[in-house]
């Protein structure tokens, strides 16, 4: 049932340290409390709970449980904009708008997301390169404040709380509905394909020469080769198509039943399947349903398990165009070097769309994702000296996955924290906040 | 498409029950005591496609309303085709052997009351000659167990009517269903420790979306309900009285 972690299950809230409010549409009001003592709780919304680190845990605290904000509230079928609370989550909305050949404007690698986690983390997905981020395509949402205000923001209505939110890590109030745009596309299939590449050179030729044509590109890496195949993997790129048959929507059975031993992912078994999974036959063009394209993971419930009960670290970084190949030999020889494999490595190349996001994390230049299963201090140690490197070429790291970066790292990879904060609600925080802003409560 | 009234529509369970038959198209006429709850809940049907959708709060434990409300939903709609009865509290067991007067209120709420709805419903069903009756039971009506025989015996007493209005009702062809869903994680249960057997509302609500479909007479929700509890009911009371169910 449900648990309030985080997807990486790192750090663990002890159960009896976070309380649990559900919200329900239009009649939530904040608890009478008095906001100067310091022991006031302090509250943040929880969704899904699919970011990885501690962005949505709230130790000592009151989560405020989304799960019954799931209305839609107006659904313009023709111009493709939907309007529904926040707790609804990117599978309802894709049930609800394939059958209208409408999608998500931009999707992370997940459909069990909230809408209003999409908008506090700003997520992005393998379109970003044609498309930005999901904050771009937000055209109104309702805020509650902790004083009990509820505001509309937009571009043009209180338009810098409006940027504060976006990306805003749920800090600036609780986000209750939300209208957005959705995109047309002309049926649910998507027109793949995949080629292997020996090198990061290989990646960045490929990457370059298909954001033009390619809606969708990203790619697998196998982040344990070194030398002249360092950097080797996968490169998928997609476009949508139309289907002949209607989508049908299925509900996966299969699921990690309970926790794997913490050994299950290391640096044998990790090289070991890279190795079959670079060198399988691959189909080069294919056509795949948009689900399996989008969601891969999506289809064994709970693999966040194999892990084990320790859990594990997630780490992306970005790195700015001018330093991409310097920056990725750099880190992937040093990942190879520590014998801690990353199972799921991906790489992609942001482009130059802005966000309107204040805080948010894309920005032109190239991404890497990697995780890693928790081993304690090792683990850290790795993390911290894979921030040296971001850091030396002016990257930052997403704080949706994080769950250790140092507050000096933060404040050099969000310099709008300053401008940020003015428009923090004063009753809310988060684990993550306290972590990287220790000064402040 | 067909016209649907659900009694107790906010429940968590009938809510994603509703769900699925605005997908159909239908017409939904939802009664509930919270206005604001069905306000947004007519625009998410409306959304999700259901023809239209008309909203009544009312206090439906109390069965002064009921036969100005059937009048009322049979003047909107025309004819009832399915009704979903889907309100209900958990009450407190102990309250309840302390005092009478709330086990009375619990069994207003849990039995009479509906059997009050049922009454009216099932003779205009039987007029009409066609139709659903769904109503939520309880497989905790199946035995009495110290932790919740007053629940029980509310259900357990709903679950016997409505087996008898089937047996009334089958010479008019009207379909006379009874749901009883096991452990599910909704707000109304969300002080209890959650183990193996707990569902999401969801999964309860496509079994009884598909059990009014396939005009099914029992349905134990999920299905494995059925053989627990027919375990349940093997044991001798000899033994069963020293157990702590």
């Amino acid at each position: 049932m449900k648990q309030y972690q985080s997807w990486g299950r790192y750090p663990k809230i002890d159960k009896d340290k976070q309380d649990i409010y559900h919200v329900y549409p239009d009649s939530f009001s904040f608890p009478d409390t008095n906001e100067s003592a310091t022991d006031a709780p302090l509250f943040l919304a929880y969704g899904q709970g699919r970011s990885y680190g501690d962005v949505c845990l709230n130790e000592d605290g009151i989560l405020l449980d989304t799960q019954h904000l799931d209305h839609f509230i107006e659904y313009d079928k023709e111009k493709g904009i939907l309007r529904c609370e926040a707790g609804v989550t990117f599978e309802n909305i894709l049930q609800l708008i394939i059958p209208h050949n409408w999608f998500l404007p931009v999707t992370p690698g997940t459909k069990y997301v909230s809408v209003g986690g999409a908008i506090a983390n700003d997520v992005h997905g393998k379109n970003h390169h044609k498309a930005g981020t999901f904050g771009r395509y937000i055209l109104k949402f309702e805020l509650l404040r902790s004083n009990g205000d509820r505001l509309i923001c937009s571009p043009t209505e209180n338009s810098e709380l409006f940027n504060a939110t976006i990306g805003g890590l749920g800090l600036t109030g609780l986000i209750n509905w939300v209208e957005f745009s959705l995109k047309k596309i002309p049926g649910s299939n998507i027109e793949q394909e995949t080629i292997r590449f020996n090198n990061l050179k290989e990646f960045y030729s490929l990457s370059d020469e298909s954001d033009k044509d390619w809606e969708y590109t990203v790619a697998w890496i196998d982040c344990l080769a070194t030398g002249d195949e360092l950097g080797r993997g996968l490169f998928i790129r997609g476009n949508h198509c139309e289907s002949k048959k209607k989508h049908k929507f299925k509900t996966s059975k299969l699921s990690v039943p309970f926790d794997a031993p913490g050994f299950l992912l290391n640096k044998y078994t990790v090289n070991a399947f890279n190795h079959l999974y670079f060198k399988r036959p691959i189909k080069q063009f294919s056509v795949v349903d948009f689900d399996p394209f989008f969601y891969p993971l999506d289809s064994i419930a709970h693999w966040n398990r194999l892990y084990g009960k320790r859990g594990f670290m997630q780490y992306q970084c970005l790195i700015p165009t001018e330093h991409r190949e310097t920056a990725m030999n750099e880190m992937i020889a040093l990942i190879a070097d520590s014998g801690q494999a990353s199972f799921l490595s991906v790489l992609k190349e942001f482009g130059d769309i802005k966000s309107p996001g204040l805080l948010s994390f894309p920005r032109k230049g190239t991404t890497l994702a990697l995780d890693f299963p928790n081993r304690g201090q090792k683990t850290l140690d790795l993390l911290n000296t894979l921030d040296t490197i971001t850091l030396k070429y002016n990257g930052s790291v997403y704080p949706a996955k994080d769950a250790r970066m140092s507050p000096d790292a933060f404040a050099q990879y969000y310099p709008n924290w300053k401008e940020f904060e003015s428009f923090i609600d004063p009753s809310f925080s988060s684990n993550f906040k306290r972590r990287v802003r220790p000064s402040k409560k | 498409m067909s016209n649907i009234l659900i009694l107790g529509a906010t429940s968590t369970i009938a809510k994603h029950t509703t769900r699925l038959f605005a997908a159909d198209e239908h017409n939904l006429f939802l009664v509930a005591r919270n206005k604001d709850k069905l306000t947004s809940m007519k625009q998410d049907m409306l959304v999700r496609g259901a023809t239209s959708v008309n909203i009544e709060s009312l206090d439906l434990s109390d069965d002064k309303n009921h036969i100005e409300l059937i009048k009322r939903v049979t003047e909107t709609m025309g004819t009832i085709d399915t009704v979903l009865v889907a309100y209900g509290t958990l009450g407190d067991q102990k309250n309840g052997e302390k005092n009478y007067a709330n086990t009375l209120k619990e069994l207003q709420i849990n039995c009479l009351s509906v059997i009050s709805l049922l009454t009216l419903l099932a003779n205009q069903f039987e007029q009409q000659g066609s139709g659903t009756i769904a109503v939520i039971s309880s497989p905790s009506g199946d035995r009495g167990r110290q932790s919740n025989y007053i629940y029980g015996t509310a259900k357990g007493a709903l679950t016997i009517f409505l087996q008898g209005l089937r047996n009334r009702l089958s010479k008019s062809k009207v379909h006379v269903l009874t749901i009883k869903p096991g452990f599910v994680d909704t707000p109304m249960t969300k002080d209890f420790k959650k183990g193996l057997l707990w569902v999401s509302p969801e999964i309860i609500s496509k079994g009884i979306y598909n059990a009014i479909k396939k005009k099914r007479e029992v349905a134990y929700l999920p299905f494995f309900w059925r053989y627990i509890m027919l375990i349940i009911k093997s044991i001798p009371e000899k033994i069963f009285k020293y157990l702590s169910l």
